[in-house]
């Protein structure tokens, strides 16, 4: 049961916003700007990104939700999602994506354990310093996110299917407002 | 040095959001929203929070600006910044902020920290759902922008004088993003 009264009928985030819709209008569009755009890396590599720190804070609703967007983005492909899941290294991804994944892994540890190698390994293996910054905002926005959602013990659907309804909304209608305010896909 | 390429001598996050605004001025509107829309939180309440988080996870920056921001705000009661800073339990605060920062502690940690205990505990001494929410909140967002200013390793003045410019700035025009000042 989440910590504060809100909207039962709204899973994870999405009855947090609810509660609190001044802030929650900066942070869909800050999830839209940060996730959905093709401007250097591609909206499945930064879904991709925001699962694995998700997964590595242990947050439930966040890690499934972003795994099934990433699996949208991915044509279903969900092994991928779970490899990257159990550590980039052994990833059948490009060596670019697993330094990035690497430097993502540091922030979500800290900010100061990104080091000048781990930076230095992603532009050695093509990533731009427009992709560093996504990677580590990106990693960066989902150790709030993890926070917010489960340190107010919101509501973690044990409906696996619904995870995958709700992201096909997101890969179809992006982030924002819409996601609490219409009507919840079933 | 930042690990990307920033407009140099300008400091921490600013430098950052002026490298990708696409991004930033959305940051910028969260920590007004956060920091300076409605709130049963004071204002000063909110900076304190925030420089709390900011030195549990020991990134300068935040910890120095939004003290200063805090301290401003405080006016007279402004010694109580640096007694939650050193010994947040010793603070000469009221027991419902002790209670709300040790949420935030918890947080900082990790979400799934906070305990029921911890939420009981912040009842029992007044605080509203609006409170926590907002406690939580702030906490989360702290372990966003802290991670960020230091994960790009972001230009930190060491020079005090400058945080206190920055608080003022902070304390009194809220957060404007570099883009809109122009």
């Amino acid at each position: 049961m989440p910590h504060i009264l809100v909207d039962k009928d709204l899973p994870g985030i999405r009855a947090l916003l609810a509660f609190s819709p001044r802030t929650a209008e900066p942070m869909g569009v800050l999830a839209e700007a940060l996730l959905r755009t093709s401007n250097g890396l591609a909206p499945a590599e930064r879904e991709l990104i925001a699962t694995y720190v998700s997964h590595l804070n242990q947050c439930f609703y966040c890690d499934v939700s972003h795994g099934e967007i990433a699996r949208c983005y991915l044509k279903g492909d969900g092994e991928l999602v779970d490899e990257v899941r159990k550590g980039p290294d052994a990833a059948a991804i490009p060596e670019k994506l697993k330094t990035l994944l690497n430097i993502a892994g540091k922030v979500q540890k800290g900010g100061k354990y990104v080091t000048a190698e781990d930076v230095s390994a992603a532009k050695e293996a093509g990533a731009t310093d427009a992709d560093i910054h996504d990677t580590v905002l990106i990693a960066a926005a989902f150790c709030m996110f993890n926070r917010y959602v489960d340190g107010l013990a919101a509501n973690t659907p044990a409906d696996l299917a619904s995870y995958e309804k709700r992201a096909a909304q997101v890969a179809e209608h992006g982030y924002g407002n819409h996601i609490y305010t219409t009507p919840q896909p079933v | 040095m930042a690990h990307i390429q920033v407009p140099t001598g300008v400091p921490g996050i600013r430098s950052l959001v002026m490298f990708r605004p696409e991004t930033g001025e959305h940051l910028y509107n969260l920590a007004q929203a956060l920091l300076r829309g409605v709130s049963p939180l004071t204002e000063a309440e909110r900076e304190l929070i925030a420089a709390y988080v900011s030195g549990r996870n020991e990134c300068m920056f935040c910890m120095s600006s939004h003290a200063a921001a805090s301290r401003c705000l405080y006016g007279e009661e402004r010694n109580v910044v640096d007694e939650v800073l050193n010994d947040a339990d010793r603070a000469n605060i009221t027991p419902k902020l002790k209670s709300l920062l040790h949420i935030a502690g918890r947080v900082q940690i990790l979400g799934k920290e906070v305990t029921q205990n911890d939420i009981d505990d912040a009842r029992s001494e007044g605080a509203t759902d609006e409170e926590i929410h907002d406690a939580v909140l702030i906490a989360a967002t702290f372990s966003m922008f802290n991670r960020y200013v230091d994960g790009l390793a972001s230009f930190t003045p060491n020079d005090a004088s400058a945080y206190e410019a920055m608080g003022e700035r902070m304390a009194y025009n809220g957060y404007v993003s570099p883009q809109k000042q122009l």
